[in-house]
């Protein structure tokens, strides 16, 4: 059986399973129940300064998108940090950890950028006897307004400079936690990194507005006919997650910082790519929010099952797997041609695929075979797009296959050629290099 | 009460058991409901489903715009095409046209609703009193439509459309055929039937006449004298002879005035219903002579059918639900006598029959069933007569039309039951009214 113990930057627990910091940790009774239903981690929901906390607004706090079947598929949220007492999350957070010593408890900061808030908070933290700090350098609304959250993460020199005065000031290990607010994710993973961070964990969530009412006209959720943009996440932000975590993973600057990957991890598999794209963890939170706790049981039975179908005995066993395979654009082998099969026994005709290619595409499939509807790729005009693969709702029913070497083209008349050979030394490109003799 | 009473009588059940027995068989699709089904319509490109419909509504397009919240737009959709789709998402076998040809049910033998959703928008604009099309400028000419069934209705709407004065004549009190008359009540009910027909007429341009026959109140000769052009689609008044001994016993009845009585009936509690029944026949007359005759409280109702299940016109739904109501139907029997005492029936004689290449043979070996009832629903047919002298070529007991649905007589369209073309279904009979409309409109506009 699959061992799914984790040790992040020195923090274990059972599992690499950990509730990001948001809603579902804001206090003891939720992450008992999350602890109850088998999470391995929590980072706490942010912590603000002594001081009376902050308030959230009193109407609608989230907005989403669905697919199908009104799957929630993109959340979107405008609460703050903790608006609970200092001393009461302090307090629970302690007790909680002496009840649940297998599970790491993390508890997320954020104060105002001064050296002595951090100075004043993090003792305080330590005194729990918790097992990390994360720095929530990446919430983008409310918060950053008041020179916090995202305003410090968007500035390299600020992360810099906080996870400095946190490493100086605690013996818990830091994770610092970046916005995807942001042009280029590995400036502030650099700046993190060349403080000591011990790890980053990303990404926070994205600017955005979910939709506007059109009786109102006004951004949803709407808080008395005004709406402000929200931090996104769920589902429909995996993608961008997932690039972001190659980024850094890929960044020889940030070789050998550790990562907590967040974004839309919904499923074991979810977690097992962001964990073969180089993170040592995972943190979910929208995915709770929509089934609650309880998901975690599919989470880890299903790592736990595939890990054991690829003979993976431990979490190290495929960490980073997927790292050395993304490249850049200019090294993909222009020689790899493959072409789409359809699987008629599969297929049901209902033509996504040919009006997909017809209308918007390569006019490679045709809807008719001697007067009955049958859809086939004509292989001279077949670009291998696999537009036809993602809009096709059957699982397996169209593929793409590689043509052999030697194997004839009909689409550019040539032979497919063995040897990889790539954008850079193409005759088509004016900075093509000679390859070597 | 009298549940058990033997013979033909009325009040076997209590009012509730009445109630409860008729509700609509499909209960509408409240929003949330529509917002599921609509979801897994997967918009396909030249989706089979529409292929398959007898008015070709654009289904993807109609499903795609209840799932974006516009009902309304729905609707539009489908009365371009058919503007009896309230009732044809009531009464269509959609289990064999748009449901049958659903991609899902290829690939998960679990069709989109495509009948409830066409229901669920219908009914939003019906509701509404959405109408989405006007009349062209008055052209002048005048259209006599003999019918107000589906037919004729689709065909008066298509030719108000265009501008021209449409009188529709009508044999029966009350307007819409069929849907009127013939349909199961637990398939149209709150007169829905009665409704539509308003709603078709909203248009404006269209004139009924209730109460006045072909052959009867007027001769074809007195339109195609009067009018710029004449649509005959007042269906098939005849019903087929059991042709067997002893047909004129107390208590054999025909099926399709049962269906309309009952459609008609204010109190269920006083029609008469046999303890024992038996339909003769295999379509959907029989279908729902039989399962009403079941709801209305007959002990025993058994529907005898010359050949086998596949042979049906009934689909297998509607053979199932009469399984589920308590119909038992008995195949391969054809009836011979009726047996009777004091002329009135008490059972029937059947002979067994078997397919021999292709073929219906008498087998010899017979059966006796006791009854009380005997429903004959073993077709209806053309009453030539009506038509008079002069009447337009007729092809199989039915007038021949071509596909634009013109007669052999100029002047003169037909469709519908009435027509070589029909078959029977009341979405055929819309796509043939509207068509024979569109052709009429090129005929006297020289279009």
């Amino acid at each position: 059986m699959a061992d799914l113990r984790s040790n992040f930057v020195g923090i274990k627990s059972p599992n690499p399973f950990w509730l990001a910091s948001a809603p579902p940790t804001d206090k003891a009774y939720n992450v008992e129940r999350a602890f109850k239903a088998g999470w391995g981690g929590v980072v706490w929901k942010t912590l603000g300064e002594e001081g009376p906390p902050v308030v959230n607004v009193n109407g609608p706090r989230y907005g989403a998108i669905w697919g199908a079947d009104r799957r929630l598929l993109g959340l979107n949220n405008i609460e703050l940090i903790t608006d609970r007492d200092l001393y009461v999350n302090l307090r629970e957070i302690k007790q909680v950890k002496k009840d649940w010593p297998d599970r790491a408890v993390v508890v997320s900061l954020m104060v105002p950028c001064e050296e002595e808030s951090w100075k004043a908070i993090l003792p305080l933290v330590e005194e729990t006897g918790a097992d990390g700090i994360e720095l929530n350098f990446g919430c983008p609304h409310g918060m950053s307004e008041r020179g916090m959250g995202a305003a410090v993460g968007q500035v390299p020199e600020y992360v810099e400079m906080v996870v400095r005065w946190c490493k100086a000031n605690t013996r818990m290990p830091v994770i610092t936690k970046l916005t995807p607010n942001i042009t280029d994710i590995r400036k502030p993973a650099r700046a993190a990194h060349a403080a000591g961070t011990d790890a980053v964990s990303l990404i926070n969530t994205i600017n955005s507005i979910t939709s506007v009412n059109l009786d109102t006209f006004a951004p949803e959720p709407t808080i008395d006919g005004k709406g402000t943009h929200g931090g996104y996440c769920g589902p429909a932000v995996k993608p961008i997650a997932l690039s972001m975590v190659s980024e850094i993973a890929r960044d020889s600057e940030c070789a050998g910082l550790p990562i907590s990957a967040i974004g839309g991890i919904t499923t074991w598999r979810d977690a097992a790519e962001f964990m073969a794209m180089g993170a040592g963890n995972v943190q979910v939170c929208t995915a709770v929010m929509t089934y609650g706790f309880k998901i975690v049981q599919e989470m880890i039975s299903g790592l736990e099952n595939w890990m054991d179908a690829k003979g993976h005995a431990t979490l190290a066993d495929f960490a980073g797997r997927a790292v050395p395979n993304v490249t850049d654009w200019q090294y993909l082998n222009l020689n790899y041609i493959t072409k789409a099969r359809i699987d008629q026994d599969k297929c049901i005709k209902c033509g996504r695929c040919y009006i997909a290619c017809e209308d918007t595409s390569h006019q490679a499939i045709t809807a008719m075979k001697d007067g009955q509807r049958h859809f086939e790729v004509q292989d001279n005009e077949c670009v291998a797009c696999n537009l036809c693969v993602d809009v096709c709702p059957v699982e397996g029913c169209i593929t793409m296959e590689r043509l052999e070497a030697g194997a004839l083209d009909q689409r550019t008349g040539k032979k497919v050629s063995a040897d990889y050979a790539n954008w850079t030394t193409h005759p088509n490109n004016p900075m093509a290099t000679e390859a070597a003799e | 009460m009298t549940r058990l009473k033997d013979g033909i009588a009325s009040g076997r059940l209590s009012a509730t058991e009445y109630r409860d027995n008729f509700v609509d068989l499909h209960p509408p699709l409240d929003d949330h409901e529509a917002f599921v089904a609509a979801d897994r319509c997967y918009f396909c490109h030249d989706a089979p489903c529409m292929t398959a419909c007898p008015t070709s509504i654009d289904i993807p397009l109609f499903i795609r715009e209840i799932a974006t919240g516009n009902p309304l737009g729905s609707a539009k959709t489908i009365f371009r095409q058919n503007i009896l789709g309230g009732m044809c998402a009531r009464v269509c076998p959609t289990e064999q046209l748009c449901e049958e040809a659903c991609v899902r049910e290829a690939a998960e033998g679990k069709p989109v609703e495509i009948g409830r959703l066409q229901r669920y928008a219908t009914d939003k604009a019906m509701a509404a009193n959405a109408q989405f099309f006007g009349r062209a400028p008055s052209t002048g000419k005048r259209v006599a439509i003999v019918g107000a069934g589906p037919a004729g209705l689709a065909c008066a709407h298509r030719l108000a459309m265009h501008g021209h004065a449409v009188e529709i004549f009508e044999a029966k009190k009350k307007s819409g055929g069929l849907n009127e008359y013939g349909i199961a009540a637990y398939k149209t009910v709150d007169g829905f039937a009665r409704a539509e027909v308003d709603y078709v007429a909203a248009i404006g341009g269209i004139e009924i006449r209730n109460g006045k026959a072909l052959g009867r109140d007027f001769s074809l000769a007195d339109l195609t004298g009067e009018y710029d052009a004449v649509f005959l689609g007042m269906g098939l008044g005849g019903v087929n002879a059991l042709e067997a001994k002893g047909e004129d016993a107390d208590g054999v009845c025909d099926a399709v005035d049962f269906i309309a009585d009952l459609r008609q009936a204010k109190n269920l509690g006083k029609l008469d219903i046999g303890r024992r029944v038996v339909v003769i026949g295999g379509g959907m007359t029989a279908i729902d002579a039989a399962i009403q005759s079941k709801l209305l409280g007959a002990e025993e109702v058994t529907i005898c059918y010359r050949r086998g299940a596949d042979a049906m016109k009934a689909s297998r739904f509607e053979q199932e639900l009469a399984a589920a109501k308590g119909v038992t139907i008995r195949h391969w029997l054809a009836p011979k006598k009726i047996l009777s005492d004091k002329g009135k029936v008490e059972g029937i004689k059947l002979e067994y029959t078997e397919e021999k290449k292709g073929r219906l043979e008498m087998t010899g070996e017979s059966l006796k069933l006791a009854c009380d009832q005997v429903f004959k629903a073993i077709g209806q047919k053309l009453v030539a007569d009506d038509l008079g002298d002069g009447a337009p070529a007729l092809e199989r007991g039915k007038i021949k039309v071509d596909d634009e649905g013109r007669t052999s007589l100029a002047g003169v369209w037909a469709g519908g039951d009435c027509s070589s073309t029909g078959d029977d279904l009341t979405v055929s009979a819309v796509a043939q009214g509207r068509d024979a409309a569109e052709s009429i409109n090129k005929s006297i506009t020289g279009r």
